[in-house]
Order: C-alpha cells, then sequence, then structure tokens
C-alpha cells in the first residue's frame, strides 16, 4: 500500500519534471529567436553608427530599465490595470452584444455597421469628449480600450454561437427545448472556444490600446501609465533609452497576458484545447 | 396545412426558426419511473395509432426556383410497440419523413398525427463539453429534474445498455459506437412514446454496425419492461427506423415500409413475422431481403 503510493508519487515528481523540461522546450524556440534579435540589435547599435538617440542600444536599454525601475514599475502597474479592467469592460459589452446579436437577427442588420464602423474613429477625436464626461480618472482610459478590443470579441463569439451544428437545434427540439435552454445547453457552452479567441486577439490589441488611452486622454495621476511614459520620454526629453525600456515591460506584458489567456483556455474549455493539441 | 390530430402538431415549421412560435401542446417529458401520460394509455388501449401519416407530400422551393419534391403522397401507420422501418435509397425523403413526424416540419398536403416523438439524429450530436453520463441525461436537465436526479436515472440505464464503466467518458473519448449507445440512452431517457431513429448506425463500419444491430434489438426486446414497468406502457414504445440497409430493416423491424426513389412514395410494405433473435442467413431473413429489394428495383442479379 505505502510502496504503492510512493511509486505514484514518485513517479508524479518525475511527470512534474517532465513537464517543466516540455515548458522549457515549448518556450526554447522564442527564447533562442528573441536573443539572437537582441544580440543582432547589440552589434547594430553599437558599430553602424547610428545615434544613441535614434536607436537605442540593448545594454543601454537594460540600464534605463534598471535605474528607473521603480518609476517604470508604478507605471506598469497603472497601465496593467487599466489593459485588465478595459479587457473585462470589453469581454461584458462584447459578449452581451454578442449574445443579442445572436438571439435577435434584427439587431445584427442594426448595429454591426456602427459597429465596424466604430473601428475606425481616430480615438483623439473622441478623447476630449470623454475627459468631459468623466474626467481625469481611469474611467475615459477604459472606455478608450474597451472601444479597441470589443470588437474582435463581438465578431469571433457572434460566429461561435452560430456554428452549431444545424442538426443540433432539431435534436433539442424534440427534447422539447425551449429556446432559452438550447441556448445555455448547446450554443453558449459551443461559442465558448471563440470567445476566449476573440478575448485573446482582443488583449494583443488591448496593450497598444492603453497606450492610445494614456495618450488621447489626460490624466491627473502622479503615474499616468507606461504609454505616458514613453510618450513623455519621446517629445520632450529625448530620452530615447527609457522610452524603450517602458515598451519593453508592454511587450512582455501583452506575451504574459497571451499566455495566462491560453492557460484559462485549456481550463475553461479543455474539450476545445485537447482537441486542437494547441499549446497556445 | 391540412394536420391536425393528437398532440397538437407544433406551429413554427421552418427548420431555421425552431423556436420562433409559441409551442403549444408540449408536454414536458415523464421520468422514467412516473404514472404514464394519457396519450400513453390511449394509445395502448387502441384509440389512436402512435403514428398515422395520411397522403403527405412535401415539396422543397429552393433558391433560384429549383424545387425537389421529397415526398408524395405517403401513407404510414404504426400501433402503439410496433418497430416500423423506412427503406429507401438515399435522397428519398426518409429523413423528411421523421422531420414531419417530429413535428420539426409540416407537410404541403395530408396529415400527421403522431405521439410525442423523439428524434435521434444520424450524427449523435453529443455535446463534447459533457461526460456520457450527463450527454444521456440532457432530456431530464431540459425537463429541470435536479441535476443528482438525473445522473441517477442515466446512470441505471447505462448498465442495460452496456455503457457501465462508461459514465465519465467525454464523446471523444468513445468508440463509434458506444457514442450511438450514449445517443440511444439520450433518447430513451426523453420519456417519450415514440423514438424516431435516423440511419443509427449509418455512419458505422460493417462489423460494429452488425454488432449494434444485434444490441437494439436485444434492447428493444428488454427495455420497455425493465425501464418502464407498468403494464399498460410495456407495449407501448413505439419506434420508427429510418435506413438504407434492407437486411438490417429486417433484422429489427416489424413491419417494413419501402420508399422509392425521390420523390419517396410506399412500394411495399412486408410485415416480418420471423421470430427473434432474427438471423442474417435465415432463409425469410433472405427471401424478404428479395422481396425488398426488388420492390427498389435493385433485385436483379447483377
Amino acid at each position: 500500500m505505502n510502496a504503492a503510493r510512493d511509486a505514484f508519487a514518485g513517479r508524479d515528481a518525475f511527470a512534474g519534471r517532465d513537464a517543466f523540461a516540455g515548458r522549457v522546450r515549448a518556450f526554447l524556440p522564442a527564447m533562442l529567436l528573441a536573443g539572437a534579435l537582441a544580440g543582432a540589435w547589440e552589434l547594430y547599435a553599437d558599430f553602424s553608427g547610428v545615434q544613441q538617440d535614434l536607436l537605442p542600444a540593448p545594454h543601454a536599454v537594460a540600464s534605463a530599465l534598471w535605474s528607473n525601475g521603480g518609476s517604470v514599475w508604478r507605471n506598469f502597474t497603472v497601465t496593467a490595470e487599466q489593459v485588465l479592467l478595459g479587457l473585462a469592460l470589453a469581454l461584458a459589452c462584447g459578449s452581451a452584444l454578442a449574445i443579442a446579436i445572436h438571439l435577435f437577427p434584427l439587431l445584427r442588420r442594426a448595429v454591426y455597421p456602427l459597429a465596424v464602423g466604430s473601428q475606425a474613429v481616430p480615438i483623439p477625436v473622441i478623447g476630449v469628449l470623454l475627459v468631459f464626461w468623466w474626467g481625469f480618472g481611469i474611467f475615459p482610459k477604459l472606455v478608450v480600450i474597451a472601444l479597441i478590443c470589443f470588437f474582435p470579441i463581438v465578431v469571433s463569439t457572434v460566429d461561435g454561437l452560430a456554428a452549431v451544428d444545424p442538426e443540433q437545434p432539431k435534436l433539442l427540439r424534440t427534447l422539447d427545448a425551449s429556446r432559452w435552454q438550447a441556448f445555455r445547453f448547446a450554443e453558449l457552452p459551443a461559442a465558448l472556444p471563440a470567445a476566449l479567441s476573440g478575448a485573446r486577439i482582443a488583449l494583443a490589441v488591448g496593450v497598444i490600446g492603453a497606450f492610445i488611452a494614456e495618450t488621447s486622454t489626460p490624466s491627473s495621476a502622479a503615474y499616468s501609465g507606461l504609454g505616458r511614459e514613453i510618450i513623455d520620454n519621446i517629445s520632450s526629453g529625448f530620452q530615447t533609452p527609457r522610452a524603450y525600456a517602458a515598451t519593453v515591460v508592454l511587450f512582455a506584458f501583452a506575451v504574459a497576458c497571451f499566455y495566462a489567456l491560453a492557460l484559462a483556455e485549456r481550463v475553461l474549455v479543455p474539450w476545445h484545447a485537447r482537441r486542437r493539441g494547441a499549446t497556445a | 396545412m391540412a394536420s391536425t390530430g393528437y398532440p397538437p402538431t407544433q406551429p413554427g415549421a421552418d427548420p431555421l426558426n425552431l423556436w420562433g412560435n409559441a409551442r403549444e401542446g408540449s408536454e414536458v417529458p415523464t421520468e422514467l419511473q412516473s404514472r404514464p401520460q394519457p396519450a400513453d394509455r390511449r394509445r395502448a388501449s387502441g384509440d389512436a395509432p402512435a403514428v398515422a401519416v395520411e397522403r403527405v407530400s412535401r415539396t422543397y422551393h429552393g433558391e433560384g426556383g429549383t424545387t425537389v419534391r421529397a415526398l408524395a403522397d405517403v401513407s404510414l401507420h404504426a400501433t402503439g410497440g410496433e418497430l416500423l422501418a423506412v427503406v429507401g435509397p438515399s435522397g428519398c425523403g426518409k429523413s423528411t419523413l421523421l422531420e414531419l413526424i417530429c413535428g420539426l416540419q409540416q407537410p404541403d398536403s395530408g396529415r400527421v398525427a403522431c405521439a410525442p416523438a423523439v428524434l435521434m439524429p444520424q450524427r449523435d450530436l453529443l455535446l463534447p463539453w459533457l461526460s456520457a453520463l450527463d450527454n444521456a441525461a440532457l432530456a431530464l436537465r431540459i425537463a429541470r429534474v435536479p441535476r443528482a436526479r438525473a445522473r441517477a436515472q442515466a446512470s441505471a440505464l447505462f448498465d442495460e445498455l452496456g455503457l457501465d464503466g462508461f459514465q465519465q467518458a467525454r464523446p471523444h473519448e468513445l468508440s463509434g459506437g458506444m457514442r450511438q449507445r450514449v445517443a440511444f440512452a439520450r433518447t430513451l431517457l426523453s420519456g417519450k412514446s415514440l423514438l424516431c431513429l435516423d440511419e443509427p448506425f449509418g455512419a458505422l463500419d460493417a462489423i460494429t454496425r452488425g454488432e449494434m444491430q444485434e444490441w437494439l434489438a436485444r434492447t428493444l426486446a428488454a427495455q420497455p419492461r425493465t425501464t418502464r414497468p407498468t403494464a399498460s406502457t410495456a407495449l407501448s414504445r413505439t419506434v420508427v427506423l429510418v435506413t438504407h440497409d434492407v437486411e438490417e430493416a429486417i433484422l429489427l423491424a416489424d413491419r417494413v415500409a419501402v420508399l422509392s426513389r425521390r420523390p419517396g412514395r410506399v412500394v411495399a410494405e412486408l410485415a416480418v413475422e420471423i421470430a427473434h433473435p432474427r438471423s442474417r442467413t435465415d432463409p425469410e431473413v433472405l427471401a424478404l431481403r428479395e422481396r425488398a429489394l426488388s420492390a427498389l428495383g435493385a433485385g436483379e442479379p447483377l
């Protein structure tokens, strides 16, 4: 009994180490490529004679990141909060709109053109209005991010909801399911993978959305985010290495969020992740 | 639109808008152990046939003015407890016939009056995010049976259907034959007295299909008595089996209706009075097979 349990535990530990090794292997190509690009960048910046203000070398960016760590971190937390809350707002509004469009085809014809058009509105055009309405706090920025993020969520969720096997409604009808039950038992779970795919696209554009939000709606806070930090360092002080340092953080944040969502997908829609055999 | 009878056939004919209209006369499926519905009792006492399809025609109008006549002047009847097989070549309107019986479509002319029917579609349509047990219990969950009780009822059926041990398996982990068994469990647990099976084994390989045919014959022989113990319902489970496999029809059915090529019309009705279990090589089975095939116009030697 004990021996069996030990053997089990041993196998688990082994499986854990294996899983870790597997994960490292999965990320190895990306890390190697990033390292190679950084090396090439370093060589180019050092030996091509390009100006430091135009393209700082990676070591200059690293040292700017190191020496301004405190302020970069505080700005990062501001931006991260905006991105995550903005994405949550976009998910809530986007999936609600998608469900409404799915259930009421009339709404699709009425709302879709407007939703598409809204993606073409340059945010600075409405930035001042948003500040006029909601002030210098976080909310106008969340609205900007949500506005940029909600579209891929709506489109992929609407498609996901409609992708149920056309025979499925007939079956459910003969099982006496109501329209709501057909939605709850079949359409909604079937749409979940597509909705999460939409969320991943939304997240990728959401990070740049935060940059747009910070630069188009002024803030009253002491730390107003990485986007503001980048713009300030580029336009006023020619502190290019500091701008690049903030950009590197944004870059890493987008990658981390993307993989966090992939992980969530594996937990929320295991049947889909397994079928795809996906790692990300 | 001359369709009357019991239960009132449901309005809302087009399949793209299945829930578009208020559904009158839809009944909550009975639980297996509950008392039989009035409809069951009526049929068991012989007041009305389980399936009455009278002179039904159905034509589809496609885009661009094409019309397809699926069914032409089809009449079919089945009494309570009977297993009626409908055989015909591909595209002869068999699926249309089942959808008419299930109330998913309305005939252009003629009359359809059937007991509350449940459809078992050709593809199993199991929901990939549910376990086999929860898939089987779907009808009970739709009828608002609490989850634990629904699972217990489905689990009891799993033993009988040879699915024991597969309760927690996800559909993608099951073989084609097992998936069809789960789909059949889901169909039975709807509590409806009329089962409409649309090519249930059409997608299986020949060996599995043979096994599943034997399994279905056994199950149907045992099913009514074991899950619906009341005397009035013992013989009331009616099955309409649609297939393109003449042998399958003769092995399983009490009566075989042979449908012609499109537009489908009934060209022969054969009573199969052979005791179960039936064998493929039984001379009586072979003789009936010849008769059905010659009715289809395919019986001549090559």
